[in-house]
């Protein structure tokens, strides 16, 4: 990264980081059940990639520091939809004697 | 010896190390360095993350319950502080480039100071868990038709915050040394990878924050 970024960039993030966190704040206060739970991680998510991307500089990194990124979060991913599928499909076979 | 000896010109220089041939691939060196340790770092958090999504997908009902004895003021005031914080420490990496140092000391000392506000808060918030029973192994004494569910989310809320914290503590301690350097005019123009690492350090620190929000104080209140 060589060029530097202008604080004007830096604070219209800080100021969609802080409403995106009052959006997630209200949203839980209307009790939306289901899938309010992924709207929450995926409006979370959201703040995440604003702070990767410009606080983080990834968006200015070269391709060999984004690929860490992306595989930090493909393990991520791994190890927790390889567990939660054990979790989740347990009662689908029935084995015999049970 | 011989480096005192050495104009100048020839002294500055030196922000490069001898084994790189650019300072870009000397930054770029530091930049894969740190991002491949935030990745263990976020290995490290994801077994918890991961312990966490089968419990609640495994007790549900009592994560829900759980997640609503926590106060959602603390964490909304957390929430604002934090991400401020990482406001002022990317105007510290900012300064640091441009080679001022009066504003990169200023914006480290208001990061390393809100740093700690945060973990004030939570503090007085942990308190308040003493206070009310709700420290699993400590200071247990809730009674209810989801007792043990809700102890196993208090248990998945205190190792999360707490190794949190406990990072956020490293980097309050670590944005103090900076400081402290420099006073000494370190930092500063070609030198700044130092700050911009730290950086990192810090802002990956609030997006686990950014992420233990929605699973430990809005999954109860929003379900």
């Amino acid at each position: 990264m060589d060029g530097v970024i202008p604080v004007r960039v830096h604070v219209v993030v800080w100021l969609v980081l802080l409403l995106l966190a009052g959006i997630n704040l209200g949203l839980s206060q209307l009790r939306l059940g289901g899938w309010s739970g992924a709207l929450a991680l995926l409006i979370a998510a959201l703040q995440a990639l604003l702070i990767a991307l410009f606080l983080m500089h990834l968006r200015w990194s070269p391709a060999v520091v984004r690929i860490i990124a992306v595989a930090a979060l493909l393990w991520l991913v791994i190890l927790i939809v390889g567990t939660l599928d054990d979790v989740l499909t347990r009662g689908w076979l029935s084995a015999p004697g049970r | 010896m011989i480096a005192r000896t050495r104009p100048a010109a020839l002294r500055a220089r030196e922000a490069l190390g001898e084994q790189y041939s650019t300072l870009e691939q000397q930054h770029t060196a530091s930049e894969l360095g740190m991002w491949i340790f935030l990745a263990t770092e976020l290995m490290l958090f994801g077994g918890l993350f991961t312990a966490y999504a089968v419990y609640r997908t495994v007790y549900s009902a009592g994560f829900a319950e759980g997640s609503r004895h926590l106060d959602l003021l603390y964490g909304a005031v957390n929430t604002a502080i934090l991400l401020t914080s990482s406001l002022t420490m990317a105007l510290a990496v900012r300064a640091a480039q441009l080679g001022q140092q009066r504003a990169l000391m200023r914006a480290l000392a208001v990061t390393a100071i809100l740093g700690l506000l945060f973990l004030a808060i939570k503090a007085a918030e942990y308190q308040k868990h003493f206070a009310e029973g709700m420290v699993p192994g400590l200071a247990w004494t809730y009674q209810g038709p989801l007792a043990t569910q809700i102890e196993l989310f208090f248990f998945a809320y205190f190792a999360m915050t707490a190794l949190h914290s406990v990072h956020l503590g490293v980097g309050v301690v670590t944005v103090a040394v900076i400081t402290v350097l420099a006073r000494h005019g370190a930092f500063l123009g070609e030198r700044h990878t130092p700050v911009e690492m730290l950086g990192l350090y810090w802002h990956f620190v609030d997006v686990i924050w950014i992420f233990l929000v929605p699973l430990l104080y809005l999954f109860g209140p929003s379900s």
